[in-house]
């Protein structure tokens, strides 16, 4: 058994107490619903572990400090909603393209543009990873309750360091606001990742040559490496890259997450492993398929709920294989079908339709429509 | 080569990507000129954006954060946060600096941050080919005002003034000895300073705006252009007549951002320790 303890928190500060315990010393962002709690618990935090949390101007200035203070040395994070999250792709292309263990956490809303500032929504999935422009691979996890959000934190921040790229925590505004049980472990019970640095003297030192795994090891600003660090696409030594130099250096961007993906997929199953009738889920409406799993199965129904938990890259292989013996499937989310496209994708058996069961407009599903779906003609 | 490029450059990045006759390479001496004086190179970090002066650091032996266009300052605010002994310059331009970045220059210059920020202005967006810059002149044709600038330029060193900078100044490439000297002061500045340096670029401003694409036509119009004055309230009867008046308008000194940050870090602790809360 862990040591630890026990605490009521909503998502958002779930994330603030996992973000400190994780290492993060820098946040800077900028007042959004519904994230804001997680700029306000940081500032309240921070000063006591001799951390800094900026306001910015903007969430484009609270990106961009957050990979100043990355290549300062420091685990940081900052967290935003759609509107901010839209303002912060520039930022996350280029904490990709200079290699910046940081960590982005978008509480989504509804959209498109202010949309509903106070509601629920899954709408952001795409941007999470087509967001910025040209080829780059980031890691995306979705939380579902506010034990979740204090794991995938602790984890976003491990994920980050190892790979040395922005991971995106895809919450929502439920999982941002229902108080409910975490455990908090004590510190030493926890697993903490941090980067790999140079093991060689300067004069040796190549700033973005990589071995094996893709990953360069990444030294701090003033540690006596200086080293130039450009976010144009660029060859081993940091200059700007021939044809051939960008090729290598995309290719290794995108790899170093994609090959790795074994490491770190995760697709979990709620009810009859093997049940022919399946819900596929993430974030927030994993709860409520849960609650319709159990009254379906009270009622002598075989039923599962699939749930993604790390949504890109797209565990194509877990998936499939979680999926296996499913004859209906039935995406549940709060857009109008993104992760569909994907499970339809990865699933390409003509003899099952890949359903649809869409909520939005902001209301949270109820476990009643999840049923109502089920046993409706169409 | 210079003793000082020996020393500093990053050989394996020469050539300059600089064309013939920039005044970016001259800035890169004095600001090297100031840094050896100080002995402080292991101390800098430096960031830029996009632009030809964005590449002014790059050549730098040190180590360097080169980003986004315009967000060069919030990457130097999460360096200096992150450790405030370093010396955090950004090298920035005035289409970098004052249109795409102008928010993030007001605000690093409220906080009072210990950052130096050299605004290196050409009165145009050289690298994308000669386009209007928030720095050019009224009536000034360039490809985008075809037919004539209609917008009022921006003074880079007022609104950093009006925004709370503690330092200011302005010169230019054809003052060097000043511009190293303002280098030096600013490395040393406990506070945000600003450093403008008109700059000559005889391919777009030259040939464009000016008449000339000679170098030493551009060199000498800055010579005849700016006037230094050794008293900030002597600047208007400068611009009234069309001139660019130099000098060092402003150093003040007030709390730096970080130090306070750590006072109320340090303040902060003692207390909620005292009382057991958390």
């Amino acid at each position: 058994m862990k040591k630890g303890r026990i605490k009521v928190m909503q998502g958002n500060e779930a994330c603030v107490e996992a973000a400190i315990l994780a290492g993060c010393r820098f946040f800077a962002g900028y007042p959004i619903t519904p994230a804001t709690e997680i700029l306000e618990g940081m500032a309240r935090r921070l000063p006591l572990v001799d951390g800094f949390c900026l306001q910015a101007e903007d969430e484009i200035a609270a990106i961009v400090a957050v990979v100043g203070a990355s290549w300062g040395g420091a685990k940081a994070m900052t967290a935003t909603s759609g509107p901010g999250f839209c303002l912060m792709q520039e930022g996350i292309g280029m904490a990709a393209s200079v290699e910046s263990p940081c960590v982005i956490v978008n509480v989504q809303r509804g959209g498109p543009a202010s949309g509903q500032s106070t509601s629920t929504a899954q709408g952001d999935l795409y941007q999470a990873r087509y967001g910025s422009n040209g080829d780059y691979s980031l890691i995306t996890l979705c939380p579902s309750t506010s034990q979740e959000m204090f794991d995938h934190t602790i984890r976003a921040f491990n994920l980050a360091e190892r790979f040395r790229i922005p991971v995106i925590i895809l919450s929502d505004e439920v999982v941002a606001h229902i108080r409910e049980k975490v455990f908090i472990p004590d510190p030493d019970e926890l697993e903490i990742v941090g980067r790999k640095k140079p093991t060689v003297p300067m004069e040796e030192f190549i700033p973005f040559q990589a071995g094996e795994d893709g990953v360069p090891p990444m030294p701090a600003f003033n540690t006596g490496y200086k080293i130039p660090v450009i976010s144009q696409a660029k060859g081993p030594y940091g200059t700007r890259g021939t044809a051939k130099e960008a090729e290598v250096f995309i290719r290794r961007l995108t790899a170093k997450v994609d090959r790795h993906i074994a490491e770190f997929a995760e697709v979990l199953t709620y009810g009859d492993e093997r049940a022919e009738t399946t819900f596929v889920t993430f974030g927030s409406v994993c709860r409520a398929a849960r609650s319709a799993v159990d009254i379906a199965r009270e009622r002598g129904f075989a039923i599962r709920s699939v749930e993604v938990k790390t949504l890109w890259p797209f565990p194509d292989d877990l998936l499939r294989s979680r999926l296996e013996g499913a004859k209906r499937i039935v995406v549940a989310e709060m857009n109008l079908g993104m992760l569909r496209n994907e499970v339809q994708r990865v699933i390409r058996n003509p003899e099952i339709e890949i359903e649809l069961f869409s909520k939005i407009g902001g209301l949270y599903p109820q476990p009643q429509e999840f049923l109502r779906f089920l046993t409706e003609e169409r | 080569m210079n003793p000082l490029g020996e020393k500093y450059l990053r050989k394996d990045f020469l050539p300059f990507l600089f064309c013939p006759g920039c005044g970016d390479g001259m800035i890169v001496r004095a600001f090297l000129e100031a840094v050896d004086e100080l002995g402080v190179i292991d101390d800098l970090a430096l960031a830029a954006g996009i632009g030809c002066s964005a590449w002014i650091p790059v050549y730098i032996h040190a180590d360097v954060l080169k980003i986004l266009h315009g967000r060069a300052i919030p990457a130097a605010i999460g360096l200096k946060a992150t450790r405030p002994s370093r010396r955090v310059v950004v090298f920035t331009g005035d289409g970098d600096g004052l249109a795409i970045g102008g928010n993030h220059l007001l605000h690093a210059a409220r906080r009072n941050i210990a950052i130096t920020v050299v605004v290196v202005n050409n009165q145009i967006y050289a690298m994308t080919g000669g386009q209007v810059a928030p720095s050019t002149q009224m009536g000034a044709r360039t490809q985008t005002t075809p037919y004539g600038n209609l917008e009022m330029p921006l003074d880079a060193c007022k609104v950093a003034t009006a925004a709370g900078a503690t330092m200011v100044s302005r010169w230019s490439t054809a003052h060097p000895k000043a511009l190293t000297r303002t280098f030096k002061r600013a490395l040393n500045h406990k506070g945000f300073a600003l450093v403008e340096v008109i700059s000559q670029c005889p391919v777009q401003t030259g040939r464009y705006i000016l008449g000339s694409g000679a170098s030493h036509f551009n060199l000498q119009w800055i010579k005849d252009h700016c006037v230094p004055v050794d008293d900030p309230s002597k600047m208007g009867e400068v611009e009234a007549q069309g001139k660019i008046p130099l000098g060092d308008f402003l150093r003040v000194e007030k709390a730096e951002f970080m130090e306070e940050v750590q006072r109320m870090n340090q303040k902060v602790k003692e207390t909620r320790f005292k009382g057991g809360d958390r």
